[in-house]
């Protein structure tokens, strides 16, 4: 992990913080002494830095130092994502660290029956922190980097794999109001065909194995329902308008 | 033929399901009014499937404040049970269609969303009668001194039981529901993911629902102190007769029907 993932600055806001970041060197003296999962900060328009790559470890560094939580309005309201990401990414967060320690504190003690039973913690929490890391950095304000069309080599993938933009889009929307519960859809790539594919996840599940996650969009209902209550398909619709495709370019690049 | 049975086996889940009604939201009056008597000939065996409407609620969408809030009811009644209602009657007319055309496929592919549109027919047709105004007699438990006895047996006390029933619910891992069940004469708790419906030989006695469009408007993240409030307007005298009656009361509704 390169050091200049870790942000220890004022400029990060207190409040959003539960845990500050502990140095590198406290870490990783164990396999599951780790330092703790943080929540990241939303990506700023000046400054995004890809926290992905160490989504997948506990050591979640924040990357920037803007969060405007109204940004993406009036797509998605300062509301919702304030809450999203300040309650419900963070208790994530605190579930995973919880679930962390006590798979190391079942391991110290050999005790195989108490760390298989965090299992399925450690899949929902985990899940949850990956998932919205993810999602954030998916997401970017109207006109300045949201929304608009893929281009280039994406775009390319796109239209042989999905028709064409606007049926990719389509196919989403409908697979997002499919989900029965909560869940994601996320737009995939196989990482041994290379083609793009559209799967579904239920609750927190992350995308893993052979595909790479490109593009989630969080169908759960605290993701949209203080805006669009059970109209659904209007959220689905109106989040192409805040969607970075740069980010997915460059995951798709990747 | 064998098709055919699975459609009435699934039906066969479905209780209170066929009140004829017709909710209309402006009218504060609406919410008053009685549970009508169910038509009976929804289920005449010459129809190839019944045809469910929404049930009345058996009290105003206000009448549970403060505990869940009038725009959580009449959202949660009007538009999402009413989703359940019109997806699983889509999903049955075009069962019958993959019937009659013997097409086993297709009744396969339907099947997810029989159960899931279903479900929710039949958990939140449950749900509301498991509700009452905080005033009203039958949110006194009380109301329940059979099921109250056999609780203390279970769990030492009432208090005992909402903290196990408290933690099962704040467990739950996405949409789903908690249910107090009777299966024989043990009471337990179990939890159903999504819109799963409480299945085998239990008896559904109290459910509570934990999506998030239950509690989310009014409570946002909170969802102990909506798990914590509920507990306010629980109508105890629902509890105490399904647990006093078996499977077969639970949904009589709807056997009469048949």
């Amino acid at each position: 992990m390169s050091s200049s993932l870790l942000r220890t600055t004022p400029l990060l806001r207190a409040g959003l913080r539960a845990r500050a970041a502990k140095p590198l060197a406290a870490m990783a003296t164990t396999s599951f002494t780790r330092g703790k999962a943080t929540l990241p900060d939303l990506p700023s328009e000046q400054e995004r830095r890809p926290c992905s790559e160490s989504c997948g470890t506990a050591e979640l560094i924040a990357y920037c130092d803007l969060d405007d939580y109204g940004a993406l309005e009036p797509y998605i309201s300062g509301q919702i994502m304030e809450l999203h990401h300040s309650k419900h990414h963070q208790t994530y967060v605190n579930g995973f660290n919880a679930a962390v320690e006590a798979l190391a504190e079942a391991e110290a003690k050999g005790d195989s029956k108490a760390a298989a039973s965090q299992a399925p913690l450690l899949n929902f929490h985990g899940g949850g922190h990956v998932n919205h890391s993810l999602f954030w950095e998916n997401l970017a304000p109207n006109g300045k980097g949201g929304g608009g069309e893929p281009e280039g080599k994406l775009l390319t993938a796109i239209n042989q794999d999905f028709g064409s933009f606007e049926n990719l889009k389509k196919q989403t929307n409908a697979a997002l109001a499919g989900i029965q519960g909560s869940g994601w859809a996320w737009i995939v790539k196989d990482k041994a065909s290379g083609n793009l594919t559209l799967v579904t996840r239920a609750n927190q599940d992350p995308v893993t194995g052979n595909f790479e996650p490109l593009l989630g969009i969080d169908a759960w209902e605290h993701a949209y329902y203080l805006q669009y209550q059970n109209r659904k398909a209007e959220y689905f619709s109106a989040i192409w308008d805040v969607i970075n495709w740069g980010t997915v370019a460059k995951r798709f690049g990747q | 033929m064998a098709s055919r049975v699975i459609l009435l086996t699934a039906l066969s889940l479905l209780p209170l399901g066929c009140y004829s009604s017709s909710p209309d939201p402006s009218k504060p009056e609406f919410a008053s009014v009685k549970i009508q008597e169910p038509v009976t000939d929804s289920f005449e065996p010459t129809m190839s499937i019944g045809t469910f409407s929404l049930p009345a609620l058996p009290y105003a969408y206000d009448a549970l404040e403060p505990s869940i809030s009038r725009q959580i009811m009449e959202l949660h009644h009007s538009k999402h049970h009413q989703a359940y209602v019109t997806n699983l009657n889509n999903a049955l007319k075009t069962y019958s269609t993959a019937i009659t055309a013997n097409d086993v496929p297709s009744q396969i592919a339907l099947q997810a969303a029989i159960k899931f549109n279903g479900g929710g027919h039949i958990n939140h047709s449950l749900f509301w009668k498991n509700l009452s105004p905080s005033s009203s007699a039958d949110a006194d438990p009380a109301s329940a001194p059979t099921l109250a006895a056999e609780i203390d047996k279970t769990w030492g006390s009432l208090d005992g039981f909402k903290a196990a029933m408290g933690k099962a619910l704040l467990g739950l891992q996405g949409s789903g529901w908690g249910w107090l069940v009777k299966d024989g004469n043990t009471l337990r708790i179990v939890t159903t993911k999504d819109q799963d419906p409480v299945v085998g030989g239990e008896v559904p006695i109290l459910g509570i629902d934990m999506w998030e469009h239950a509690y989310y408007l009014q409570y946002h993240n909170g969802k102990a102190a909506y798990v914590e409030n509920i507990w306010k307007v629980i109508n105890w005298a629902t509890a105490e007769e399904r647990f006093k009656g078996d499977r077969e009361d639970a949904f009589k509704i709807l056997k009469a029907a048949l």
